[in-house]
């Protein structure tokens, strides 16, 4: 007996709902965009700059007294979060203090950071720091153009091979499908004020790349279909080609699923973020795939005369 | 139909039995790292039957090299150093002045007397007296510059001389500027590699980065603070005459003469001439020891041309202080007593006997030709990376465990062949990634566990199509044949687009997105590779043996 999630033959018509489902990923995706311009994101030290310190004792970890033992050393905004995570022992008491960029200053100095250590360590004896580090902010504005140049860079590379390998239609298709997991991931973290550092940037790109390959393995299958049903219209046959491919994509994005849930709850929490972007880009990518990508190549409408052979010549049919 | 060349079959068991091998030293990583370390030290010192022991705890004839861990993974510290290069400029202006001085002085009789005047650091502002002089003076000055030495400013001269007024403006040239940038980068270097490798520390990273940043990387230090206090002194150790000592800090030290602070006393300054009797250049060796009282100091020992100058120097000056001064700051003014030939002494301070160790690797490894800033810096402490590394495992094992169980029962039989080519694809992935050297880090082992995820996409979708290809009912070779064929193209495009995003992150990225990148790119080539080559092959193989009549994927 075989598990089978997606019965072997379907024929879901994924346009029937399609004001619902392409309407909800349009209405995400503009509500991302007001998060992120709104709300703004929690950049983490790599963007904004500044000093992040984690701290573990084997005391509970008191956030009022570590705050107030900082304060004198005015340090301007200093944020202090406890960490919670399975994997921690019992005595395992975690938290993360992060301080602004001093004004004036490429990184901040180690008299302050032993300033805060010692500070700290006076609250708690038995408190010890597993990680300092700081960022100045010349870097950190460095940084941040690169991770959008980056993340420019890789989706017009996407843009230019599709184009390459399919029609334009699809190209736009598949950058709109991007487009919309990028934003939609960003407004999950504005949303949440999840910290947004560097590995970030590297979650969205491997979700740029994921996402593209489960459009990918749709449009391949649709260009085929195009040249098999000649007559058939275009909607039908982008219905033909998800229902083909659906076992696929959700057997691989199950399987992917299952490795990246399993990060998420045992790999600890400082990757915690970067796998969180990429299971969320996962079902978001997964979803854009089967009803974002298609829906704008039938918008934008397919030349389909081009699949029979010299098509455009006017001595076609004198050649046939 | 499903034939597949002899020698292609040799061929792919080939590079998977190689991925494999070269895998295998990750799986005894203590007892490996034991044994390449007790081969570099029977290199340098000998062998002892202890060495000897832990060497041949791993058979020579297997590979040995291992994947690195990253910072993060094993702990240590990460500097971003930036190099302040016109800092050298300025020490190039200061050496050129006495050559413009004596060269404009043959020429009293058409430029009159030459002064120097106060200018920004990277230029030398030289007045003459006759300006009507000024042609000849700067004909003379542009006479002094010679070729400048790269491969690129071929031609150009290295000083470049202007007149305004009365005045010369001599600066050193784009391209000397250049030239210079680059040696001052290059020393830096090499400097902070000699001290690193001082301190004896395994595999540090040290990296020039851009323009006139230098990365480095060492794991297995303390702190960031630590590493900064040892790269981060400049160590220039000079030698000056005492002029007299004062408590003000403003006091005027009068022409060509320099207050210090002492190191020690609050308070304290020392009015010392500026140009050193002898520099730390030349110095031969520096070492940690104790002086009469049992007090931590430095014993060293100066070259010949070094001794010749402080012995002259000692002996002329009996009686009269003289500063020790390391970066601008007096260590000691100590009373010449005697005659000191032989070019060798001893400095004391109020060092600890860290700080006189260190100080000792300082002026053992020379001084930094220019101040360095610190733009970015991480500490990661040694449990913190082990914790990683022991979540990594188990979210590893799991991850995988589940995905075999999945595709077992999704594709039965063939998901069990799925299964194999997804360890054999983890296993090339390590295989490679210790053939190259790469660096894992914790994104690293998460485009791991990705790419297990992932890797079974290329199988999925050649089974879901030998799946399709079934029902039209043209026996399963041909289905077999069909499900691979028609697959290809979608297994391709899918991957290069990942390929795609993966190269623009290795480009761009740094540390361990760098990391991730390359797990990620080697991932892909993989298990594209087993799905391909080796489940196919693996496929082939089974139904030739068993040749059965229908098959269900």
């Amino acid at each position: 007996m075989r598990l089978k999630l997606v019965p072997s033959e379907t024929s879901f018509d994924f346009f029937k709902h399609a004001r619902f489902t392409f309407g909800a990923s349009v209405v995400a995706a503009v509500l991302s965009v007001i998060a992120f311009l709104v709300i703004g994101l929690n950049y983490g030290i790599d963007f904004r700059g500044g000093t992040t310190i984690r701290t573990e004792s084997v005391q509970p970890v008191d956030v009022g007294a570590y705050r107030s033992a900082i304060a004198p050393l005015d340090l301007g905004d200093v944020s202090i979060t406890q960490v919670f995570d399975p994997t921690f022992a019992e005595d395992q008491n975690v938290a993360m203090v992060r301080i602004e960029a001093q004004e004036g200053e490429e990184a901040i100095t180690p008299e302050s950071i032993l300033a805060v250590e010692a500070a700290l360590q006076a609250v708690d004896p038995s408190i010890t720091f597993p990680s300092v580090e700081s960022v100045g902010p010349k870097v950190s504005g460095e940084l941040i153009q690169k991770a959008v140049i980056s993340v420019l860079l890789a989706t017009l590379a996407i843009l230019i091979y599709i184009w390459l390998r399919f029609e334009w239609q699809f190209a736009v298709g598949a950058v709109a499908a991007l487009v919309h997991d990028i934003a939609l991931t960003i407004g999950i973290f504005a949303l949440f004020r999840l910290p947004f550092d560097l590995s970030i940037i590297a979650a969205l790109l491997t979700i740029l790349g994921y996402s593209i390959n489960d459009t990918v393995v749709v449009f391949d299958r649709l260009r085929e279909n195009l040249i098999k049903y000649k007559k058939m219209p275009l909607r039908d046959v982008m219905n033909l080609s998800v229902n083909e491919t659906l076992s696929r994509t959700v057997m691989t994005s199950g399987t992917t699923l299952i490795a990246l849930i399993a990060l998420l709850v045992l790999g600890g929490d400082v990757i915690r973020g970067f796998v969180f972007a990429m299971t969320w880009g996962v079902v978001v990518g997964t979803y854009s795939s089967v009803f974002v990508a298609k829906n704008v190549v039938l918008f934008l409408g397919l030349d389909r005369d081009k699949s029979k052979p010299n098509a455009g010549n006017q001595y076609a049919d004198i050649d046939a | 139909m499903l034939q597949i060349a002899f020698w292609k079959r040799i061929l792919i068991w080939g590079l998977v039995a190689l991925g494999v091998t070269f895998a295998l030293p990750n799986g005894f990583y203590t007892r490996v790292e034991g044994h390449n370390d007790a081969l570099q030290l029977i290199d340098v010192q000998g062998e002892t039957p202890e060495l000897a022991a832990k060497r041949d705890g791993w058979p020579s004839w297997l590979p040995s090299s291992l994947v690195n861990l990253g910072l993060d993974l094993r702990g240590g510290a990460h500097l971003l150093a930036e190099v302040k290069v016109e800092d050298v400029y300025e020490s190039r202006m200061d050496a050129f002045w006495p050559e413009v001085r004596d060269a404009l002085r043959d020429e009293r009789g058409t430029v009159g007397t030459v002064r120097r005047q106060p200018s920004p650091t990277d230029e030398l502002r030289v007045r003459i007296s006759d300006s009507a002089g000024m042609a000849r003076a700067l004909e003379v000055v542009r006479g002094l510059a010679s070729p400048v030495v790269s491969l690129t400013g071929v031609g150009a001269s290295d000083y470049e001389a202007r007149g305004e007024g009365d005045t010369i403006i001599v600066t050193l040239s784009e391209a000397e500027q250049l030239a210079t940038d680059d040696r001052t980068i290059q020393q830096s270097l090499e400097i902070i590699r000699r001290r690193v490798d001082e301190v004896g520390t395994r595999e540090p990273t040290i990296q020039r980065q851009g323009e006139r940043r230098i990365l480095i990387q060492v794991p297995g230090i303390g702190s960031a603070a630590e590493l900064k206090a040892l790269i981060g002194t400049t160590a220039q150790l000079t030698f000056h005459p005492v002029v007299s000592r004062t408590s003000d800090k403003s006091a005027d030290p009068g022409g060509r003469n320099v207050v210090y602070p002492s190191l020690d006393e609050e308070g304290t300054f020392y009015i010392l001439e500026q140009t050193p009797v002898v520099t730390g250049e030349e110095l031969v060796d520096a070492q940690p020891a104790f002086d009469q009282n049992g007090r931590p100091a430095v014993n060293f020992r100066f070259n010949p041309t070094g001794a010749r100058k402080f012995g002259d120097y000692t002996a002329e000056n009996i009686g009269s202080p003289f500063a020790i001064v390391l970066d601008e700051e007096v260590i000691s003014a100590p009373v010449i007593q005697s005659h000191i030939p032989g070019g060798s002494g001893i400095i004391t301070g109020n060092f600890t006997v860290e700080e006189s160790t260190q100080l000792a690797v300082l002026l053992r490894a020379g001084a930094l030709p220019a101040e360095m800033t610190f733009l970015e810096e991480r500490t990661i402490g040694p449990e913190l990376g082990q914790d990683s590394i022991d979540a990594g495992k188990i979210a590893c094992l799991v991850a995988g465990l589940a995905v075999l169980i999945y595709m077992a029962l999704s594709y039965g039989w063939f998901g069990i062949i799925a299964n194999v080519a997804l360890i054999l694809n983890v296993g090339m992935i390590f295989g490679v990634l210790s053939m190259i050297g790469a660096t894992l880090t914790l994104p690293g082992i998460a485009g791991i566990v990705l790419t297990i995820g992932m890797a079974v996409d290329a199988n999925v979708l050649v089974y879901e199509r030998i799946r399709e290809e079934l029902k039209t009912a043209r026996g399963p070779a041909r289905a077999i044949e069909l499900g691979y064929e028609k697959a290809l193209s979608a297994i391709l495009d899918a991957n290069i687009t990942t390929l795609i995003t993966a190269t623009i992150l290795f480009a761009m990225g740094s540390g361990p997105v760098r990391g991730f990148a390359v797990t990620l790119g080697i991932g892909i080539v993989t298990s594209v590779f087993t799905a391909i080559f080796v489940t196919r092959l693996l496929i082939v193989t089974w139904f030739e043996y068993r040749r059965p009549k229908t098959i269900e994927v």
